[in-house]
């Protein structure tokens, strides 16, 4: 127990060293400015048709599965609104993070663990490079920007698969139906939920390279590196939400 | 007496009194009761060839990784050109490295890059003002040195072992380094690719009058390259002289590296 107890605290140590450093190093030049747009276009824009297609399913199938509840109760003009609700605050947030936890953070961790066990790492220290901005700060960086545009991206398709799933049963026209969808958000609905997608793509960039940048030596732990992302940022994401959740319930 | 030294003669041009390295007492351990270096001295003199052997785990690797910094020594002094690199921070050590190359025992090259991407890396970082053209003809000059010119624009998984071998080589001669630290560059490579790469560190060290550290386990490639031979054993230097002279030590030990 004691020496599990070390470990943990360790780990939290390592973590918090890495973490500060980010914050140390973002500000230092050189900038690998070059780096981080190629980054950016790697995990915002090559995401786009995974996240594409997640959003549309989940606008679709929360308007097909929420319909007969309404129903019901006769409030299904209520539905435009209840789904745009629902993605923007939650959902979309909350799988379009999950999804970036297992594309990008696993990515990131194989990439930069595979980089370590073959010494590319090493290589690039004892060529007076800093691997630590130039693979690290620019992707944390980049995630940090790109997972928010991909949930906003997600919460525009979503509410169009809301659209299409309204009219698989009834006929209701595009400009009512995104009339409706605008009258029923407010800023207070989208500032939280967007500002906490930024915490997202911190920590699923963040898991990512500290799983990697740390792997021991041997292909396996490339393996371990990968998955313990995905675990690492899955988890923390759902923190991330709860605390959001409870802040914007205490302030707004 | 060290068994290894026994008649030993070493040339003339070995020692000088400013070594390019000069390592005093090096310890390193790994957790408790892993003591991997116990106290390792070396020397090594400007435009020298150093061969150490040793075998696995003896740690070969870990010393040349102290000597750039790659790896923190517990003790001991490490003097590259005549300055203490435990004594510095990260910036001043990374100029003393980049007077430094280092080939890895994998070559280490870049994945995602192509192998021009490979060599222009280190290169526009270190010399800024350099042109499109010049870092072009660099690159060229660099890949000529090794006889791959037409592997300039190929992936590192395209490439052969001897290959991937020769375009690190290339990237680690791109910044004119003075010192070449070679970690097993023949490993894994048939006889006569190793006799290539081993004509092709001796050529180097000819052409750039660069001082080499080559860790390995080829002894045609120690006989090939090595000025002077240190053999490591239990985390000091057992033996140490010429490759001939070692060849005839009357210490059994020594003498089974040479069988």
């Amino acid at each position: 127990m004691v020496v599990y107890l070390k470990s943990v605290f360790n780990d939290a140590g390592d973590v918090t060293l890495f973490t500060a450093r980010f914050f140390k190093e973002l500000f230092m030049p050189p900038f690998e400015i070059k780096e981080f747009i190629r980054q950016c276009y790697t995990i915002g824009y090559k995401s786009l048709p995974l996240v594409g297609i997640t959003g549309f399913i989940m606008g679709l199938v929360l308007t097909l599965q929420s319909r007969p509840t309404l129903a019901e109760f006769g409030a299904e003009s209520w539905l435009p609104g209840m789904v745009a609700l629902s993605l923007i605050r939650e959902i979309a947030p909350v799988i379009t993070a999950l999804i970036c936890a297992g594309k990008i953070s696993s990515g990131i961790g194989a990439e930069l663990g595979s980089m370590k066990v073959t010494e590319q790492i090493d290589a690039m220290e004892v060529s007076a490079i800093n691997p630590y901005k130039y693979l690290v700060v620019t992707r944390i960086l980049a995630t940090t920007l790109m997972v928010p545009l991909l949930v906003v991206f997600a919460d525009g398709v979503g509410i169009l698969g809301g659209y299409i799933g309204i009219n698989i049963h009834s006929d209701v026209n595009m400009f009512r139906y995104f009339s409706q969808v605008l009258a029923s958000l407010e800023f207070l609905d989208i500032i939280p939920a967007t500002i906490k997608t930024f915490f997202f793509g911190f920590f699923i960039g963040m898991i990512g390279c500290y799983k990697g940048f740390t792997a021991a030596n041997g292909t396996e732990s490339v393996g371990k590196a990968a998955n313990s992302a995905v675990v690492a940022a899955s988890l923390t994401i759902f923190i991330i939400d709860m605390i959001a959740v409870q802040l914007t319930d205490l302030f707004f | 007496m060290i068994p290894g030294e026994a008649n030993i003669k070493l040339p003339d041009t070995v020692f000088s009194e400013n070594p390019v390295i000069a390592v005093k007492g090096l310890c390193k351990s790994f957790g408790k009761d892993n003591d991997v270096l116990k106290g390792v001295d070396l020397t090594v003199a400007k435009g020298e060839n150093l061969v150490v052997l040793g075998k696995s785990g003896s740690g070969k690797s870990i010393t040349i990784k102290c000597l750039v910094g790659l790896i923190v020594a517990d003790k001991g002094e490490i003097k590259v050109f005549d300055i203490d690199i435990t004594q510095l921070d990260n910036n001043a050590l990374n100029e003393v490295r980049v007077r430094i190359g280092f080939l890895f025992q994998n070559s280490a090259l870049y994945d995602s890059m192509t192998v021009r991407q490979n060599l222009e890396f280190p290169l526009r970082r270190h010399s800024k003002k350099l042109s499109s053209k010049e870092v072009e003809e660099k690159i060229l000059e660099a890949l000529g040195n090794v006889g791959l010119e037409e592997a300039i624009d190929k992936m590192p998984s395209e490439l052969s072992g001897g290959m991937r071998k020769r375009i690190g080589l290339a990237r680690t001669l791109i910044l004119k380094p003075e010192i070449i630290l070679y970690d097993e560059p023949t490993t894994g490579l048939d006889t006569i690719t190793s006799r290539e790469i081993s004509e092709l560190i001796l050529s180097i060290q000819k052409k750039n009058k660069t001082t080499s550290i080559i860790i390995t386990h080829d002894m045609a490639c120690a006989k090939l390259t090595g000025d002077r031979v240190i053999i490591l054993k239990d985390g000091v230097i057992d033996a140490e002289g010429t490759y001939d002279d070692l060849e005839k030590s009357e210490d059994e030990w020594v003498r089974s590296f040479f069988i």
